[in-house]
């Protein structure tokens, strides 16, 4: 059972194993890359599967679609790194008995060494010894009686443990992340649009962490004030910003507002939490004015489908006013869905968006009446209407008109829905991920103990002078690589050079 | 900011006038190639890791093939001038750093691995394989410069950042970098498997050696690469890792090259076993160049064609 147990540690730690393990790390990541995945796109996903069938179905099962949270990818990587730490233990324990211990002894045989040169000189061993010492300056050094063994490139493990103790602390550091972190997404009306970190049911899209319930996010408010977007001639973006005010931490019991200017690249960063502007559109504002009088204005976001012109797509929805029966409230729901063209162009009567900025923006309209079916208790896009209602006859087109500003459009029972006009909104999302500094203090241990290792090699030289009957000295040097011998010939030569000659040093 | 459409226009003529230069390097490199004598077997041993060679070998005469050899290397030498130029020309128009598309960063991409090749030309006696090594680098630029070519134009608002200046080249010269030792670990294998079909190719040594001392350059700059690039993602998109496309495939080609560097310390995987791995790492290295940017859909999908 011990015997058992110990080959399979020996087989997991040893090197061969690391190396299959990763060929199947880098394996393993790839689909994550060629199939679409659902943290990602999980539109893509479903249409991926639709599209495949069983095939799709077996991918699915198999965690295709979300390859790094999959027990299989988990594994890998598991096994990975108790294989490296297994690797690294004993090393440790190595190289902390090495960092005392004296450059091995010189060989009884130097030709044998990967590095050779010898030569007879006119020297005696003791200036041999001298010259060797000085042209090894810097090495660890031990000299015998006519011989000296020196070694050098120490660093080279220090910077290899480093590099791979860093990689074990990033790899925890990020799991630890992914516990404790979220991440929310929420679309705010620019020119005074509030959003406040409160909890999970302000945002239209949250992710937590596997230890994040949401009860305990980091308090602060922003209020969104102008929007700008600068754009070339063909319509491409240059740049955009959203003034906003924010409290945070003392400044929320105070109830003082700070300025900043929220930018691409340049996130709000404040008690930790980070707030980005990730993207913009428009709302349109529709009144709708009843057949009895009643007023009703409403302004929400509709989705740009394009993402060069922002034209773009959505459904404002109305209640009919002063309706308490519901029954008769639900047949007279009003829907105002079409298409947004910031700056118009028109076809005939087909209305389309040629630039993303607003130039007499223009909206083409379907008006739908009708049961909405807003109130069945299931969710629905607030960008579009559901289809099965108008499918099963329980909601009505019943006029389809472009409009411009201040323009309307009266409906068969004297119900007017007038285009008001058109302003920012911007999506926004806060994360928190209270680990990523510990990530990028490994990360860059990483770097300087990767670049340590492979530039810094560990060598050993030998040099055994010995006297000729003939009066003169033997003089050899041996030199070895301990890990590469790559690049290990020209500085071997260069010493050799330095030790073999008969100048009097 | 405006283009200055003149530096622009010089610019593309630069980067004409390189190929063309490169073009004409790696004929004079095969002149060169096809009438050397293949080494005698003394020099093979020199070169095979044999006792070192304290004296210099007295200089000979070169030969004609020798000289055409070295106006190939001058050659590529004048191409990298040009090359450098046209990116300085490009930077200089848009006002930016230029390698802000694909075709800009192909461009730095294939500078790097020209000026890597230039680099090893003259720490080993290995000018003649110019005729290997170039050929691809010319396709990339070829590709680069027509299927895509880009205009020179400003970048969209997520590009707007130091950053561009920092990750992009960082990444883009390490995997130019990446991209000898994917050639010279194929060469390693066809001279490992038959030396005596090969004879000019030098010695599988001098280039195991070439592709590992290359390699461990452009490792720890790749990493920096992936590093900067997370840092730029966690204040451009939010976090510092989330699985885009890129990044995945990033990661693979960071795995198979760290397999790579483990292989060389593995009993069994030295030697052929290693120079596979480095070509695997060249594969993915050109399918992240082309698939991920062209086909997949993902955060670094705006390199703009």
């Amino acid at each position: 059972m011990i015997a058992f147990l110990r080959n399979t540690w020996r087989g997991l730690t040893s090197m061969r194993t690391a190396l299959t393990l990763l060929f199947l790390l880098a394996l393993a990541a790839m689909p994550g890359a060629l199939l679409p995945q659902l943290s990602l796109n999980a539109a893509k996903v479903d249409e991926y599967v639709a599209q495949r069938g069983w095939w799709g179905q077996l991918l699915l099962k198999l965690g295709f679609f979300e390859v790094y949270a999959t027990p299989w990818f988990a594994a890998i990587y598991l096994l990975l790194f108790t294989s490296l730490v297994g690797c690294l233990l004993p090393r440790t324990w190595e190289y902390f008995k090495q960092m005392r211990a004296k450059p091995v002894l010189t060989p009884r045989n130097l030709s044998r060494m990967p590095h050779h040169a010898q030569a007879e000189l006119d020297v005696t061993p003791d200036e041999v010894v001298a010259k060797a010492q000085k042209a090894m300056r810097g090495w660890r050094m031990e000299t015998g009686e006519g011989t000296v063994s020196a070694e050098r490139g120490f660093l080279r493990e220090t910077g290899n443990l480093v590099f791979h103790f860093a990689l074990l602390g990033l790899l925890v550091s990020f799991a630890l992340g992914k516990m404790f972190n979220y991440e929310g997404q929420v679309i705010v009306q620019a020119d005074g649009g509030q959003f406040c970190n409160g909890g999970i049911f302000n945002y239209d899209q949250f992710r937590p962490g596997l230890q994040v319930d949401g009860t305990d996010l980091t308090p602060f408010c922003v209020e969104i004030g102008k929007f700008t977007a600068d754009y070339l001639d063909n319509g491409q973006p240059v740049g955009y910003q959203a003034d906003i005010r924010y409290q945070s931490g003392d400044d929320l019991a105070s109830n003082t507002w700070k300025p900043y200017t929220l930018q691409v690249n340049h996130p709000l960063r404040t008690e930790g939490d980070r707030l980005y502007l990730l993207g913009h559109g428009y709302t349109p504002t529709f009144t709708v004015t009843f057949p009895n009088g009643e007023k009703r204005t409403q302004g929400i976001q509709w989705l740009p489908t394009d993402q060069l012109t922002l034209a773009s797509e959505g459904a404002t929805k109305f209640d009919p006013p002063g309706v308490t029966d519901s029954e008769t409230r639900r047949k007279n729901q009003i829907a105002v869905t079409g298409l947004l063209a910031p700056t118009p162009l028109l076809h005939g009567s087909i209305l389309n968006s040629k630039f993303p900025a607003l130039n007499n923006p223009m909206v083409a309209v379907d008006v739908y009446r009708g049961d909405l079916g807003v109130d069945d208790g299931r969710g629905q896009s607030i960008f579009s209407i559901d289809q099965k209602m108008v499918e099963q006859g329980r909601l009505a087109k019943v006029a389809r008109k472009n409009l411009a500003l201040g323009e309307e459009i009266a409906l068969d029972d004297g119900t007017k829905v007038r285009f008001d006009a058109v302003n920012d909104w911007v999506s926004l999302q806060v994360s928190h991920d209270p680990t990523q500094g510990y990530v990028l203090a490994f990360a860059i241990l990483i770097i300087l103990g990767l670049g340590v290792s492979l530039t810094v090699k560990r060598r050993r030289v030998w040099v055994r002078a010995t006297r000729l009957e003939d009066g003169r000295t033997l003089v050899e040097v041996g030199g070895l690589a301990r890990t590469d011998q790559a690049g290990y010939g020209e500085e071997f030569t260069r010493l050799a050079r330095a030790v073999l000659n008969e100048e009097k040093s | 900011m405006p283009v200055d459409e003149t530096l622009a226009t010089y610019s593309d003529w630069l980067y004409r006038s390189a190929l063309g230069v490169y073009l004409f390097a790696v004929l004079l490199y095969a002149v060169e190639q096809a009438f050397a004598r293949a080494p005698r077997k003394a020099e093979v041993m020199a070169g095979a890791g044999g006792p070192d060679v304290l004296t210099d070998a007295p200089k000979s005469e070169l030969t004609r093939s020798e000289r055409i050899g070295r106006m190939g290397a001058a050659m590529t030498v004048l191409g990298a001038v040009l090359h450098l130029g046209s990116l300085v020309m490009r930077g200089l128009s848009t006002g930016r750093a230029p390698w802000g598309n694909m075709y800009e960063y192909m461009s730095l991409l294939c500078l790097a691995a020209v000026v890597t090749w230039i680099v090893l030309m003259a720490k080993f006696p290995i000018r003649r394989l110019g005729v290997f090594v170039l050929p691809p680098i010319l396709t990339l630029l070829f590709l680069g410069g027509t299927v895509l070519y880009a205009e020179a134009a400003p970048v969209q608002p997520a590009l707007r950042s130091y950053w561009l200046a920092i990750h992009v080249s960082v990444i883009s010269i390490s995997s130019g970098m990446l991209l000898i030792p994917g050639v010279t670990s194929i060469l390693y294998l066809l001279k490992d498997t038959n030396s005596d079909r090969f004879p000019k190719l030098p010695s599988a040594d001098v280039l195991d050696r070439m592709s590992y001392r290359t390699t461990v350059l452009a490792f720890p700059l790749f990493t920096a690469g992936i590093i900067l690039g997370a840092i730029w993602a966690e204040a451009a998109w939010g976090r510092f890792w989330g699985w885009d496309p890129k990044e995945t495939v990033a990661f693979v080609t960071w795995v198979v090259y760290a397999a790579y560097l483990h292989a060389r310390a593995t009993a069994g995987w030295r030697g052929r076993g290693a120079a596979w791995i480095n070509i695997v790492g060249f594969a993915v290295n050109v399918f992240n160049l082309f698939f991920i940017n062209l086909v997949a859909s993902g955060l670094h999908s705006y390199a703009g064609l």
